[in-house]
């Protein structure tokens, strides 16, 4: 039931927006196409004046998987994961899931081929996929956007509300899943 | 703060490849990376042009204001260096719904369209204004009540139940969000702790 519901919901959505506004602009006396295409235009300056954030970004955090950096965290942490009642397959993916999108995506992916999705391993990987967000991806392009080079406290905020998520993740799928 | 962690992602990097004797990988992830981010801004071209489009309609026929002005309460609080019927804030709700739905693909140009109104608002150019910071404290830690690709994939791989990990998922967002929101209005309040950075 209910995933027929949120299916419904997520298949509607964009559809849905498509419609209502440019209808809704309609009856307003909007002149519906020329305003699309005004607003569209900036579309390519503001994907554009993200390349440089991006590029920094990626290079630092590509370096940092592909030269095994990143297990050495991983090793480093893992004890302290273990303790608090995470499978140790799982920490690859809670790091990995502030740096990149679609690393993490991958790695979850993985732990679902791997274990099934309704083993324990699978479970906390889908809550941790679902629950934290791509923290240095958004903080890079949203700040680059607007040309923003100094982030302030933004990074520290983004970075505890992932560990946050992170521990609760674990923290409900010992409560619920056991 | 992102200076040290950005040096520190390099540095790492480039010491763990030269110690396991594969300074080479060093030089092709490098690489690649910074193509694939270009590519990456490119496939945004056409998504963002998009919805930036259709935000034009909306913000013309006063659907984004009217969005402001029905949520102003809460914005208010939580924004209190921006207008109440400000552009911004029409952009930031559109933005966290986006985040809401699951829709990532949507949230993104939103999020942007955001922080452009509020770099309008921003006196102090370069850096992130106090309005920004807690727009990404709640951008990062936003609650998803429809996790579509993760639930995707349960469903390819035979999951029994796909969708039962949702309210688990709500549940960890909450106490993101919590943190998130509470931490940004300390450092808000406490401008001396943020300034640095």
């Amino acid at each position: 039931m209910l995933q027929v519901i949120l299916s419904t919901v997520s298949r509607w959505a964009i559809p849905f927006l498509l419609l209502i506004v440019p209808l809704y602009g309609f009856f307003k006396k909007v002149p519906v196409y020329e305003t699309f295409v005004e607003g569209a235009e900036e579309g390519f300056t503001t994907a554009i004046r993200i390349i440089p954030f991006l590029v920094g970004m990626l290079v630092a955090i590509s370096v940092f998987r592909a030269s095994g950096a990143m297990d050495c965290l991983v090793a480093l942490i893992q004890p302290l994961m273990v303790a608090l009642g995470a499978p140790p397959d799982v920490l690859p993916l809670a790091i990995m899931r502030p740096l990149s999108g679609s690393g993490a995506l991958g790695l979850a992916t993985e732990l679902m081929k791997v274990y099934g999705p309704d083993s324990m391993i699978g479970r906390m990987a889908s809550v941790m996929q679902g629950t934290t967000d791509t923290t240095f991806f958004v903080l890079t392009v949203y700040f680059g956007s607007v040309g923003i080079k100094r982030f302030k406290y933004a990074v520290i905020t983004g970075l505890s509300a992932d560990i946050t998520g992170l521990l609760a993740s674990i923290y409900i799928c010992n409560v619920l899943f056991r | 703060m992102l200076n040290v962690i950005w040096l520190l992602l390099l540095t790492s990097g480039i010491i763990v490849a030269a110690l396991n004797g594969q300074i080479e990988v060093v030089t092709g992830a490098a690489l690649d990376a910074a193509k694939s981010a270009v590519r990456v801004c490119f496939d945004l071209i056409g998504v963002m042009a998009m919805w930036l489009g259709i935000m034009k309609i909306a913000e013309k026929a006063g659907l984004i204001q009217g969005l402001a002005g029905l949520l102003a309460p809460v914005l208010r609080r939580l924004f209190p260096s921006v207008p109440p019927r400000d552009p911004a804030m029409g952009a930031i709700i559109l933005n966290l719904s986006a985040n809401m739905l699951g829709l990532g693909n949507a949230a993104t140009p939103f999020g942007m369209k955001a922080m452009q109104e509020l770099q309008r608002l921003n006196k102090n150019r370069p850096e992130a204004s106090a309005a920004m910071c807690t727009f990404m404290a709640l951008n990062t830690s936003c609650i998803t009540l429809i996790p579509a690709t993760i639930i995707g994939i349960r469903l390819a791989y035979g999951s029994a139940d796909p969708t039962e990990i949702v309210g688990a998922c709500i549940f960890a967002t909450s106490c993101a969000m919590v943190v998130a929101v509470s931490l940004d209005y300390m450092f808000r309040r406490h401008s001396r702790w943020g300034g640095r950075n």
